[in-house]
């Protein structure tokens, strides 16, 4: 315990000292991120653990973004992706419910307040838009509820189905959303179809904080709550009931379980933090459209869910970083180095890197990475890298 | 509404329904046979398929380069690339259950389910790297063969290609030799048997692993053929191409029935007819609010109704599944 508190305290100074000597590189970044993970999964006292992180999150990391905003927006990013994963993580991971179309209620909430938020409301409702600003922050309760509602609407009809077949139908749920948003610009024009709705209003920052610093701070507290939330959950009525109905459904239902409410409550629940997070990502990008929203997105929140380990919180967390760090700053990386050594006339082995075909681009292929890792986990470590204990017991 | 004008487009709409509908049902041959014998979704069936169609423009576009694509009689080449796309989409399908499936037999029913949904992904972009490296391009188009693009005006209004005819009879070929292979042959027989119980084929003597990868080969090779003929009926084909003709063939597979050959057939068949009146139509009757962008949906919300009211499909389930 105290060698590992030693290592977190000498972890964050040593990268957030990178950081500040290096502020344009990728590595130095990396272990600033990876030194932040340590400190949340390592085994310190809990002062010790709440004071690092307070510090790496609340200080360090807009101090980075002063210098680097770039980096201020993968941490967005990242914080986003968190919260989607670990709305996933109660939907998969705690019911046993695989929802392959979980960005569905990401986009609802995006255009729960991309909608009124922009002039484009004024299409559908005559006149009166953009609602003020401000009401920004009662639509994020909005976004919220109508993701609910969704999860509801959708879960009424499909909970019937078991496994692999409400797989394929959240599948289909989620293709449906995407198809109605890119065409439902007639006969109401709704969502502006392909071509999106932009400019989306923002929230007035509060002490005058720069918008990247702000959604940051913003993402960071949603983040916070949703693990609480999660935290409390899980060893809560519902939550234990989620992980009989995962591990047997008739057995749960012998033992009093309300199936269909109890797994009601779980799209309900998993959709509501995808739902808060689309109309954060709506206002943070000022424009949506339904590309936004595809199959690939679903995926991509899955194997965060699965790369960290079903039903974990902290594995959750884990996953989330680790995929869209490896989607934002590693392939892109590599692709910008691949390339400088292309423009260079570099020689690897006997062969002119200058010969690679212009459509080799390696960070368009997180399809590969996604499959690999779902692959991989599937066949040699289905708990995840770091599994919830109960789940770590079934699966041995 | 125009009424001479919509019954006047409906014998064309009905033709391109039905070859529609013969590629589903050669699809969900796949997804049908891996049902019924492992109770298992093979997610990556529709990259199966879309590898088939790849191996056949490489094919053809080898031949045209080597100045053969005109000179060889067209049946001979046709058949050239089917047999080709078939062996190669069979073989991988027999390679990823191998690899990515069989390891993961006993596990929960969801990990080979993730496992198969992790390969459809991995060999989306292993074209697209492939023809990347090899070709400089993954958007790839057939190339012409002018044989297959004349016409036969039936009506006025009806007309039919070469290419369409082959279709039709090369699906309605291999259906045929599918359905004497199952119901007609000792392997076939062996594999009703696995289907129907696993321990007890085994008790019997039959090979169950080996059974188990017959069923992949052919339902590969299926998906490859319908591969090939996808890209000759509508010429442009990239590595995600599949992915939605491979969902709407599950939907027909679970529409038939899953589980269950002539069910499969039959669903692709209907599944494909209603997809195309609800192209045509769909614009049509609500003057344009609602376009054949919405055909998508249809499908869809077909396999919702479906698994809700007749979850057996419409011939039923032939094993009795768990799901």
């Amino acid at each position: 315990m105290i060698i590992q508190s030693a290592l977190a305290v000498a972890a964050v100074a040593v990268s957030s000292t990178a950081v500040a000597t290096f502020p344009r590189s990728v590595l130095a970044f990396l272990a600033f991120q990876a030194a932040v993970l340590f400190v949340y999964l390592a085994r310190v006292p809990r002062w010790l653990r709440i004071g690092l992180l307070g510090l790496a999150l609340l200080v360090l990391m807009p101090l980075i973004g002063a210098y680097n905003g770039y980096y201020l927006e993968v941490a967005t990013q990242v914080g986003i992706f968190v919260a989607l994963a670990l709305g996933l993580n109660i939907v998969v991971g705690l019911a046993g419910l695989l929802d392959l179309g979980y960005v569905a209620f990401f986009a609802v909430g995006a255009y729960s307040w991309a909608i009124p938020g922009s002039p484009h409301g004024n299409e559908i409702f005559g006149s009166g838009f953009p609602l003020p600003p401000s009401t920004f922050y009662l639509f994020l309760l909005v976004g919220l509820l109508v993701a609910a509602g969704t999860g509801v609407l959708l879960g009424l009809p499909v909970l019937r189905l078991h496994g692999d077949y409400l797989a394929i139908v959240t599948l289909g749920f989620g293709e449906v959303i995407r198809v109605l948003a890119n065409n439902l610009d007639k006969p109401i024009n709704l969502t502006n179809g392909p071509k999106g709705i932009t400019p989306i209003g923002r929230p007035p920052a509060p002490f005058g904080l720069p918008y990247g610093e702000y959604f940051y701070f913003l993402v960071l507290l949603i983040v916070a709550i949703v693990i609480l939330v999660n935290r409390r959950l899980e060893d809560s009525h519902i939550g234990r009931a989620w992980e009989a109905i995962r591990e047997d459904e008739v057995a749960a239902q012998a033992m009093g379980v309300p199936l269909v409410r109890a797994k009601l409550l779980a799209f309900a629940c998993g959709a509501s933090f995808a739902g808060v997070m689309g109309v954060v990502f709506s206002a943070k990008q000022l424009f949506i459209n339904p590309e936004s929203f595809t199959f690939l997105e679903s995926i991509g929140v899955l194997s965060m869910v699965i790369l960290g380990g079903m039903g974990s919180i902290p594995g959750a967390v884990l996953g989330a970083m680790a995929v869209t760090v490896l989607n934002l700053q590693v392939l892109k990386g590599f692709s910008l180095w691949l390339n400088e050594l292309k423009n260079a006339g570099v020689t690897i082995l006997g062969f002119n890197l200058a010969d690679l075909p212009t459509q080799f681009e390696p960070a368009k292929y997180e399809r590969m990475i996604f499959g690999i890792i779902l692959v991989l986990m599937m066949i040699f470590r289905p708990q995840g890298i770091l599994p919830a204990r109960r789940r770590q017991r079934e699966l041995r | 509404m125009d009424l001479p004008l919509l019954l006047g487009i409906l014998p064309q709409v009905l033709l391109d329904g039905l070859i529609l509908g013969f590629m589903y049902a050669l699809i969900a041959l796949g997804y049908t046979m891996v049902y019924g014998v492992l109770e298992f979704i093979n997610f990556a069936h529709s990259e199966i398929f879309i590898v088939g169609a790849f191996v056949g423009v490489e094919l053809l576009l080898g031949l045209k380069s080597a100045g053969l694509l005109d000179a060889l009689p067209w049946p001979l080449v046709l058949v050239l690339v089917l047999v080709a796309g078939m062996a190669a989409s069979g073989v991988l399908a027999v390679t990823v259950e191998r690899v990515a499936y069989r390891p993961l037999r006993h596990a929960p029913r969801l990990i080979p389910l993730i496992s198969a949904i992790g390969i459809s992904f991995f060999l989306q972009d292993a074209i697209r790297l492939f023809e990347s490296l090899w070709r400089n391009a993954f958007n790839l188009v057939y190339p012409t063969m002018d044989v297959l693009n004349v016409r036969f005006e039936l009506t006025q209004t009806v007309d039919v290609s070469v290419k369409s005819l082959v279709v039709i009879v090369a699906a309605l070929a291999m259906l045929g030799v599918l359905h004497l292979l199952v119901n007609r042959t000792k392997v076939g027989t062996a594999i009703r048997a696995v289907a129907e119980d696993q321990a007890a084929a085994s008790l019997m003597g039959i090979n169950v692993n080996r059974i188990i990868s017959l069923t992949f080969l052919i339902g590969g090779a299926m998906g490859g053929a319908a591969g090939v003929l996808f890209g000759v009926q509508y010429g442009l084909i990239n590595p995600y191409t599949g992915f939605i003709p491979g969902l709407k063939a599950f939907t027909a597979a679970v529409l038939g029935g899953i589980g269950n050959i002539p069910g499969a057939m039959l669903g692709g068949l209907v599944l494909g007819l209603l997809e195309a009146l609800a192209a045509s139509y769909l614009s049509l009757l609500t003057g344009g609010a609602f376009g054949a962008e919405y055909k998508d949906i249809f499908a869809f919300s077909v396999l919702i109704v479906i698994l809700i009211f007749r979850p057996k499909g419409l011939l039923g389930e032939v094993i009795r599944g768990r799901a």
